[in-house]
């Protein structure tokens, strides 16, 4: 680490939502009162005790927090160095870390009177989320999905149909997870008197990506009091995926002021990064505005946003949350990606050695903490995060794999 | 006094309210979409309003979306939007030229850059949907040192709190978004439209004209009762779009039919005492 060294890494972000040059509020002047009303109304939501003791109630008895620590032993031997630990997101009420944060904002919808829910979803696993507590709360609910995401997430399509929400298919632009956000907000926009937008990352206007970092950051509270239990000290490095970046920025955040912890967050690299088809923001990209907030992007020299491209539905999105693209650009935190082929790799592998079947989504991380176990020694300590199983993927890896169900 | 300002003096002088016209620049081509822009000023257009073609247009509906896909497939770049309004200006000094679209493509380009090649090419002002009050004074203060005017937008969200915050640092006119929803995608409903307006004006001098739900000539004609000026943008992409056929070729008649559209708009708008 070259940069100097900030007092904090966890004070972002300023009044008017900026992590340094990224951030902000980037919306179309219809939605500002409505923001400004979230942000008010979260403030307050976070200075209430009761709101998060409801919250800490639902995430216990509901959701199956805490999510495990899991030594992955088997794992760890076959790679033959650090210890990899596995924070067991992908164990939660429906299979990924994207509910801690639909029930902290179901809440705050809830609160605020709000009495219709939308939501954009990629992978499927925010929108089967949202659509989980939506069903939970009685609110009517809508989530809009790529066409091309419905065809690759079929099973999890299905599963917001049966839990009562509205999957409205996207037919605008590439028909993926950007394409299903730019209609979200038009939605939005034209419900403005009783609809809540639960956004699934920690990307969008201020205040969602410290909202959402805050419901997420429960996934780093929980792992250093378990590691600090388990091996009486912090972990070496911090492994997570990213595409919009919430469940590493929820790993990460609670670890961001202990200098002994490298974090290493890891984009996807597609079919290389090299042959443009990737969805690594960070690594392809430069500073842009897109979907309410300035981060990096995928963009042409013109500045229009790029297609991205991942076998993961749940990475494939052109940007990346700011406060990532802050933690790139002051150093605090690792980019690196892994390709298509090395995720496939991974989440083979992990099924076979750890009997666990990843998503697609944190087979990218394993990929990466492979590599990066080899590099450090039997004494140093690697946590993972497991942020979702790969329920919802095998349709796809099994045409991949050219295996007939 | 700059092209804007003397434009609305002259329409107050004359007891009237103005017709601004939105197409998407390059739409469907670049030969086309210049062709029609030429057109404009004397079809009736008081004010030209040319769309920055963007492919993630949050606030427009389906056929402004369409059109800036037709407008980027075709090639349309940011400086070949630049050049089309320099070509316009070699014939015509005084009709105002506003680029409307997201901030990204002018982030882009460098923001400080664009304004002053956008200047030098005789645009007027800028209107940037994705642009808060919050967020624009990093356009703000260069495209007021050249000399453009950074429109923005009052909404049917906005309280009075809000409206100060809008009006305070605002110039050239005020945008008023007249329908919660993407472009086109409502019809306004003028006595809601009244009110709001009467708001806006309550807050600032500016000239207030209103758009987004404007489909027709009675729509144009109920606004130009009470606001400065109307704008139609969807009603007139869509026209376009009728002489694009699916596999994006283009059938002659496009340039009449639009400019005959814009002829019956402008007339109901002028036609109407204030």
């Amino acid at each position: 680490m070259s940069a100097p060294r900030l007092n904090s890494y966890r004070a972002g972000p300023d009044a008017q939502g900026h992590f340094g040059i990224f951030g902000g509020r980037y919306v179309a002047e219809t939605l500002m009162p409505l923001i400004l009303d979230l942000e008010k109304a979260y403030d307050a939501a976070k200075k209430d005790p009761s709101f998060q003791a409801e919250l800490d109630r639902f995430l216990e008895h509901y959701v199956g927090r805490p999510s495990p620590l899991y030594f992955a032993e088997r794992l760890t031997d076959y790679f033959g160095g650090a210890k990899i630990y596995f924070k067991r997101d992908e164990l939660n009420h429906t299979g990924a870390h994207k509910i801690n944060n639909c029930m902290g904002q179901i809440l705050l919808a809830k609160r605020m009177g709000k009495t219709r829910i939308i939501a954009e979803t990629g992978a499927g696993q925010h929108g089967v989320a949202t659509a989980t507590v939506a069903a939970r709360f009685g609110l009517p609910c809508v989530v809009y999905m790529g066409e091309i995401d419905i065809e690759r997430q079929k099973p999890n399509a299905f599963r917001m149909k049966l839990l009562g929400a509205e999957v409205r298919a996207v037919s605008s632009g590439s028909r993926t997870l950007k394409d299903a956000m730019n209609e979200a907000l038009r939605d939005w926009v034209a419900n403005v008197d009783n609809t809540f937008y639960i956004i699934g990352t920690v990307a969008g206007p201020h205040p969602y990506p410290a909202l959402v970092r805050d419901f997420q950051s429960v996934i780093g509270r929980e792992a250093k009091a378990q590691m600090m239990k388990a091996e009486g000290r912090l972990p070496d490095a911090l492994v997570a995926c990213i595409g919009g970046g919430s469940n590493a920025m929820g790993l990460f955040h609670p670890f961001l002021d202990d200098p002994s912890v490298e974090m290493y967050g890891v984009e996807a690299a597609g079919l290389g990064i090299e042959t443009g088809q990737h969805a690594a923001s960070l690594a392809g990209g430069r500073p842009g505005v897109l979907h309410g907030n300035r981060t990096y992007l995928l963009q042409d020299d013109d500045g229009q946003i790029i297609e991205a491209h991942s076998i993961s539905a749940g990475l494939d999105y052109p940007g990346i949350g700011p406060e990532h693209s802050w933690l790139h650009d002051v150093k605090r935190v690792n980019y690196v990606s892994a390709t298509d082929q090395e995720a496939l790799d991974a989440f083979q592998l992990c099924a076979r050695q750890e009997g666990i079947i990843p998503a697609l989504e944190p087979a990218h991380a394993l990929a990466y903490t492979a590599k990066l176990a080899k590099k450090m020694g039997r004494d140093k300590i690697i946590l993972m995060n497991m942020c979702g199983r790969g329920d919802k993927d095998i349709f796809a890896v099994a045409e991949r794999l050219g295996a007939k169900l | 006094m700059s092209r804007i300002a003397t434009r609305f003096a002259e329409l107050k002088a004359q007891r009237r309210a103005g017709f601004v016209a939105f197409i998407s620049a390059g739409d469907p081509d670049y030969e086309t979409s210049l062709h029609i822009l030429k057109g404009l000023p004397k079809a009736g257009a008081d004010i030209i309003e040319l769309g920055m073609p963007f492919t993630d247009p949050m606030a427009e509906g389906p056929a402004i979306q369409a059109s800036y896909l037709r407008a980027l497939k075709s090639g349309q770049t940011m400086a070949k939007t630049l050049a089309m309004v320099r070509a316009v200006r070699e014939g015509d000094q005084t009709t105002p030229i506003v680029l409307m679209g997201y901030y990204n493509p002018i982030y882009s380009y460098g923001a400080a850059k664009f304004v002053r090649e956008a200047q030098a090419c005789g645009v007027d002002g800028l209107i940037i949907v994705d642009l808060t009050p919050e967020e624009d004074q990093e356009l703000r203060e260069p495209a007021v040192a050249a000399g453009l005017d950074l429109i923005r937008l009052a909404a049917p969200t906005s309280d009075e709190h809000r409206l100060k915050t809008i009006v305070s640092g605002a110039s050239g006119f005020i945008y008023y978004v007249s329908i919660t929803g993407p472009t086109g995608t409502k019809q306004v409903n003028p006595a809601d439209a009244a009110v709001a307006v009467k708001r806006v004006k309550a807050a600032t001098s500016l000239p207030v004209a209103v758009g987004f739900g404007i489909r027709n000539e009675g729509d144009a004609g109920a606004i130009a009762k009470f606001a400065d000026a109307a704008v139609v943008g969807s009603a007139l992409v869509a026209e376009i779009s009728r002489f694009v056929d699916a596999t994006g070729r283009i059938s002659p008649g496009s340039t009449e039919a639009v400019l005959g559209l814009v002829a019956r708009l402008a007339n109901a708008a002028h036609q109407t005492p204030k």
